[in-house]
């Protein structure tokens, strides 16, 4: 047995005593191949056997969330169907207003309490089915299990606490009877892992940098070691050089930790980086999944084409940019038939009614359009072309 | 091709609390007519300062601003209302920088009443033809800035800058708040634009696939300072200052098959008050030696291209070689 599920076996069945901060779990690679099936009642408890990239351990299927306002309802999510085995990730990829946020907020359950519902589906979560838990049930998730970095530190932190006190008091929540000194001692290693020195950490957050904000954010978002950690564009508002900075430790921390990782983001460049699979999401649907090989190598709906024409190449001559044409409809509002035909360039009338089949397109890779084989020959005859 | 507008050591600081906070500092730079010149660099480096000093939405405390050839470093009155018509910006925020209560129509209308040259009967096809020109259709007259979208709002932003027909642009951030198929339409429609009126953009912006995209040139700033300035292809094929690698190497590539060799940086900026003579980037340069702690001079190393680093030669001797065989493919 190593250190690392020492740990979390610890961790499991007698959380008043997690205190240390190990920087456990390097050597994931040593670790139990006895892989335990049928999780989903609940039975085995992850910490036993862990196995990296094993089981599935997130599983949503058929997802959907309303906001309703006034007479108005907006379709945000509308039967969303992906799974995750521990340690995978995933980047959910989509503009504002694809339901991508609402995607993670749901898993989480903070939805605002007036007008948005889940309205249909089964999100199960190592054997549970956090649909049905209970508020009381979902707290002792939020933070422990599953945790969630937001996309505007600025907002996201207390202003008025200092830092310190904001990241132990998230751990004293989910450790009944620890000490104030002992959480601080933690928030502090915490805190280091993310880069931000002792001596400031009694600071407030408005003395802080936004890479630094954010930088506290991950550590608040990690510090009780989430098994699933939600990344809302975490990177967003950050300079380059502290985007690497921020996404490598989120980056190392997954190694260590086999930490899952749902990333949502619009920066396909960052998709490249950090996930091994890629939802494209419109109007509430994935219209895409794949690995990222599968889609960044074969984009095959065109609105996953129009994205990636509209993202300035490194690589290209300045040639122009080829965006989707249009916006993005109105949510609560959207077009009957594919949601995209309003803005596709390859639309007919079948697009305009009806449901649009998935297609398998071997692999995990499928993709929601009627007309996949006129965009592939399509695009094989520029690529030729070029 | 000839300067539009020309910068001399431009310097802008800021009194504060701790001392004098230099925003802009020692800035020269040359913004050919009709080219787009990109100034890139880490929020906070002076960049968005550097394009109000130039429009005179600051005073600048020292150096000198020559437009065709003309000194409005300290513009008169009279001065100064010509600026304002040739000289325009465009905000990075399209919301809080439209007025809430102003219809489409108000917006691009105010500029061209307060030139006094429109006829009120001109005036609505000025407006007309405006709203051709960044692509707004005739039914959002009359809507107001919540009932646009970011990107519809951003055009209306570019049509007030357009209305007055200027010469020079400063473009701030114009696509940061955007998602990225708004932000490609954006692009194209300010490539339309310059092409269509020959017009001279400065491009400020931390999106280093746009700013490559989109300019001629690219100035790459650091702490208030020009580190590199060159040809934008050349700066992408041979960056000289290493804070100009570090920051390209951060880009996250869409490319999954290279994998990029990321040069990670240590630390974060430097606090601009008071700083330090020598390069501001010697504390989290990898390379930074004991001569880098006296002020850095920028030197001409390859045609057009210019680097503020002393160890620029010794440290790019591969690539400046390669230069001298493959000049022309650049």
């Amino acid at each position: 047995m190593n250190e690392n599920m020492e740990n979390r076996t610890e961790r499991e069945e007698m959380p008043e005593r997690r205190h240390g901060f190990h920087r456990g779990g390097k050597d994931r690679h040593g670790e139990g191949h006895d892989r335990h099936h049928g999780e989903r009642h609940g039975e085995h408890r992850e910490g036993h056997d862990r196995p990296h990239r094993g089981d599935k351990f997130l599983n949503v299927k058929n997802l959907w969330v309303e906001y309703t306002a006034g007479k108005r309802v907006v379709h945000a999510v509308n039967g969303i169907s992906f799974s995750l085995r521990k340690g995978e990730s995933l980047g959910v990829v989509g503009e504002s207003g694809c339901g991508k946020s609402t995607i993670a907020k749901a898993i989480l359950r903070i939805l605002p309490d007036h007008g948005a519902r889940i309205a249909g589906g089964e999100m199960w979560f190592k054997g549970k089915n956090l649909v049905d838990l209970s508020e009381a049930e979902m707290e002792k998730i939020r933070g422990a299990e599953i945790s969630m970095i937001f996309q505007d530190p600025m907002t996201a932190l207390n202003p008025v606490k200092r830092i310190l006190d904001q990241v132990a008091s998230v751990i004293r929540l989910h450790n009944e009877g620890m000490t104030k000194k002992a959480s601080e001692a933690i928030a502090i290693d915490m805190l280091k892992t993310v880069g931000i020195n002792e001596d400031r950490v009694r600071e407030y957050p408005h003395q802080f940098s936004g890479g630094m904000q954010q930088r506290v954010e991950v550590a608040i978002g990690l510090s009780c070691h989430p098994d699933l950690l939600l990344a809302d564009e975490p990177t967003t508002a950050l300079d380059v050089t502290i985007q690497a900075q921020v996404l490598d430790l989120i980056h190392d921390l997954m190694e260590q930790r086999g930490t899952t990782l749902i990333l949502i983001t619009h920066n396909l460049g960052i998709v490249a980086e950090m996930c091994d699979h890629v939802a494209v999401v419109y109007g509430g649907e994935i219209v895409e999944y794949g690995t990222k090989r599968e889609v960044f190598k074969n984009p095959s709906h065109p609105y996953t084409i129009g994205l990636f024409g509209a993202v300035p190449s490194m690589a290209s001559d300045g040639e122009r940019l080829k965006p989707v044409e249009g916006v993005m409809p109105d949510p609560s509002d959207l077009p009957a038939g594919c949601k995209f035909h309003t803005r596709c360039p390859y639309a007919t009338e079948a697009c305009k009614d009806g449901k649009v089949p998935v297609v398998d397109l071997g692999g995990t890779h499928r993709c929601q359009c009627h007309h996949i084989e006129e965009v592939r020959a399509k695009r094989e005859k520029e690529a030729a072309t070029v | 091709m000839s300067a539009l507008v020309e910068l001399k050591g431009l310097k802008r600081y800021f009194d504060t609390p701790k001392g004098k906070l230099h925003a802009v500092d020692d800035i020269n730079m040359v913004f050919e007519e009709g080219t787009t010149m990109g100034v890139v660099g880490e929020s906070g480096c002076g960049k968005s300062t550097l394009a109000r000093t130039i429009i005179h939405l600051q005073q600048p405390t020292d150096g000198q601003i020559l437009y065709k050839g003309e000194d409005i470093t300290y513009p008169n009155r009279k001065q100064l209302r010509k600026l304002r018509e040739e000289m325009q910006i465009i905000f990075q925020d399209p919301y809080s920088t439209l007025n809430p209560r102003y219809t489409v129509e108000d917006t691009l209308k105010e500029p061209l009443v307060l030139s006094g040259q429109y006829e009120k009967a001109s005036l609505d096809k000025q407006i007309t033809k405006l709203m051709d020109m960044i692509g707004i259709s005739g039914r959002l007259r009359m809507a107001y800035p919540h009932e646009l979208s970011g990107g519809r709002r951003q055009r209306v932003g570019i049509g007030r800058a357009l209305a007055m027909n200027p010469k020079f642009i400063a473009c701030d951030e114009p696509v940061a708040s955007l998602d990225v198929s708004i932000q490609a339409q954006i692009i194209n429609l300010l490539e339309d634009l310059q092409k269509d009126f020959g017009l001279t953009y400065m491009f400020v912006t931390h999106d280093l696939s746009v700013v490559r995209h989109i300019s001629h040139n690219i100035s790459v700033m650091y702490l208030g300072q020009l580190v590199e300035t060159s040809p934008s292809k050349e700066l992408f094929a041979k960056p000289l200052h290493p804070y100009t690698k570090a920051l390209i190497s951060a880009v996250p590539s869409t490319d999954i098959d290279a994998p990029r060799q990321r040069i990670r940086l240590k630390g974060e900026l430097m606090s601009p008050i008071n700083p330090k003579p020598g390069c501001r980037f010697a504390p989290r340069c990898p390379y930074a030696t004991e001569a880098c702690h006296q002020p850095q001079q920028l030197e001409e190393i390859l045609p057009g291209h210019m680097v503020a680093c002393c160890r620029a030669r010794e440290l790019n001797e591969d690539l400046l070689a390669k230069g001298q065989e493959g000049e022309g493919n650049v």
